[in-house]
């Protein structure tokens, strides 16, 4: 009874809208409502492949994929390491303020992700607060050009997605049996030593799932590179937001998706793999 | 060392917020910049209705959406830590643990996709708005809440439950009496989580929203792209102060037990 339910819950919310989406990739894009003409109708098979033909047709989408992994990866290896000090920074503190400090780390995310945003607008745009702090401090006379880079995009990431690197590392060192590190010292192991042959491989599989959970869903973020990042900077979801608020073409839409998650299809499955095994 | 990348961490993450919270009661009309001291955005903001009005929208549809996830995510979680192996269980598993990872604008696009599809095969939905933003936030908290329920059920001791059962309960008086209470903590925390997710969604509620469900993330969205006024800053400091005051509550209340 309730394994029937799940299964409904599971295909219905989860399943069938992926399936949609792998098919509308070859639905003809048509002026009506909705704007598109789905691959099976009545008569059967009515598709096309003009959705991954325009996908192909040169190297836009290809660049913008290149970039969206490239800045995935650094946000995901800036949060790991940034994560990864401070999960053990957490963890190697008195017991009582274990959870204070890690209250202290997830309580930024209760002011509002857009809110949060609006702030890294208002500091960094040219009359903005670090451009007057610095102009006043006379460390410069012109205001520096932050917002709207890669530079500003990628502040955003991190401050956004932090979280996401600490909660696993820190929910493993948690586990850790202190006694490993303490026999290790007693061995004569200095602290570096104690931290590469002990801490970091009891760690790296929740470093690697840190990285994945970072990593996946900054591959196709959309609302921080709108908001921060370069007007002309494409980005895989960006270009997929694109084309189905501006452009209305849902089929490219759908294609772009399905492209986008035979990208992530290996990343995907090693943090399932790597989430099962914990 | 250690300490170092922790108070850099920290740093990073309250810089921001605050100079958010600091800037809340400039009196000036340009964000961050100081005009002294003012209440004038509080009472702007009090007075903006279009505001108010997605706000009680999110509200109600997160809380709507986390029960929903966690009902859902119950059934999910209770499947997959208690039902051994069965036909399709990895596949069960992939799909219970996909949300989690699939990047929102293909889930956003997804379940548009599927309303329309299914409004033009069966008539419903009839229009997209709350109930559609309601499916669709409810979809990706369910996967959340079924790992926390799957971690708790897992870590549980079978002897408890046992013990209920050869005293003579009957399955359903174990789940409420026994068990029910020992994952409460897990299904709370997922009931939070979900409603904070909904809460501060954009791109799924852009995606499966219509017009006149416009939730308090997506009206933010839109007014951010207009230029902000420090009416944001203001109720940063109303969001913040609503959390952290309902963290030092659920705080008091495990003391004092």
């Amino acid at each position: 009874m309730i394994r029937s339910g799940a299964w409904l819950a599971l295909l219905l919310l989860v399943a069938a809208p992926l399936l949609v989406v792998l098919g509308m990739g070859f639905g003809t894009s048509s002026p009506g409502v909705p704007p598109v003409i789905p691959p099976i109708g009545a008569t059967g098979w009515q598709g096309s492949f003009e959705a991954w033909g325009l996908i192909f047709a040169d190297t836009y989408y290809l660049d913008a994929a290149l970039r969206s992994l490239r800045l995935a990866a650094i946000t995901a290896g800036l949060c790991l390491v940034l994560g990864f000090g401070m999960a053990l920074g957490i963890t190697s503190a008195a017991p009582r303020w274990q959870a204070p400090l890690l209250a202290l780390v997830l309580l930024p995310f209760w002011s509002g992700f857009v809110l949060r945003l609006a702030a890294w607008v208002g500091l960094l745009r040219d009359g903005g607060w670090l451009n007057a702090t610095l102009i006043q401090a006379g460390l410069i006379t012109e205001p520096l050009p932050l917002l709207y880079s890669e530079g500003a995009m990628l502040l955003g990431m991190v401050h956004g997605y932090l979280p996401f690197a600490i909660l696993p590392i820190t929910a493993t060192l948690a586990r850790r049996d202190p006694r490993l590190e303490e026999a290790a010292a007693d061995l004569g192991a200095g602290r570096w030593t104690v931290f590469a042959t002990i801490t970091l491989p009891l760690a790296a599989p929740a470093a690697a799932a840190a990285f994945l959970l970072v990593f996946i869903p900054a591959a196709g973020e959309v609302v921080i590179p709108e908001v921060l990042g370069a007007p002309d900077s494409v980005l895989f979801g960006r270009a997929i937001w694109g084309e189905f608020f501006q452009t209305r073409d849902w089929p490219a839409a759908a294609a772009l998706s399905t492209a986008l998650l035979a990208l992530l299809l290996a990343p995907i499955a090693l943090y399932q793999r790597l989430s099962v095994a914990r | 060392m250690r300490r170092f990348a922790l108070i850099l961490g920290l740093v990073f993450l309250w810089a921001p917020i605050a100079l958010m919270a600091a800037y809340a009661f400039s009196g000036s009309r340009v964000p961050f910049q100081w005009g002294g001291f003012s209440l004038r955005w509080f009472v702007a903001l009090a007075a903006n209705e279009r505001l108010l009005e997605a706000a009680w929208l999110s509200l109600r549809i997160g809380a709507a959406a986390a029960t929903l996830a966690t009902l859902l995510g119950l059934a999910l979680g209770w499947v997959l830590a208690r039902h051994g192996r069965f036909a399709g269980r990895s596949i069960f598993g992939v799909l219970t643990g996909a949300p989690l990872v699939l990047p929102e604008v293909v889930v956003g696009l997804a379940l548009l996709l599927l309303f329309v599809g299914l409004q033009a095969m069966t008539g419903w939905p009839t229009q997209r708005g709350a109930v559609t933003v309601w499916l669709a936030h409810a979809s990706l908290g369910m996967a959340y809440v079924a790992v926390l329920v799957q971690a708790r059920l897992a870590g549980l001791d079978p002897a408890l439950e046992e013990a209920a059962a050869d005293l003579g309960a009957r399955p359903f008086v174990v789940f409420t009496t026994i068990t029910l209470p020992l994952i409460a903590p897990s299904l709370a925390a997922g009931w939070l989580l979900a409603f904070t997710l909904s809460l501060d969604d954009v791109v799924l509620a852009s995606f499966v929203s219509g017009p006149g469900a416009t939730t308090l993330p997506v009206y933010l969205f839109s007014q951010l792209r207009l230029g902000m006024t420090p009416e944001a800053n203001a109720l940063a400091v109303v969001m913040l102060a609503l959390a952290g005051g309902l963290g030092l509550l659920v705080w008091a209340l495990r003391l004092s037990r």
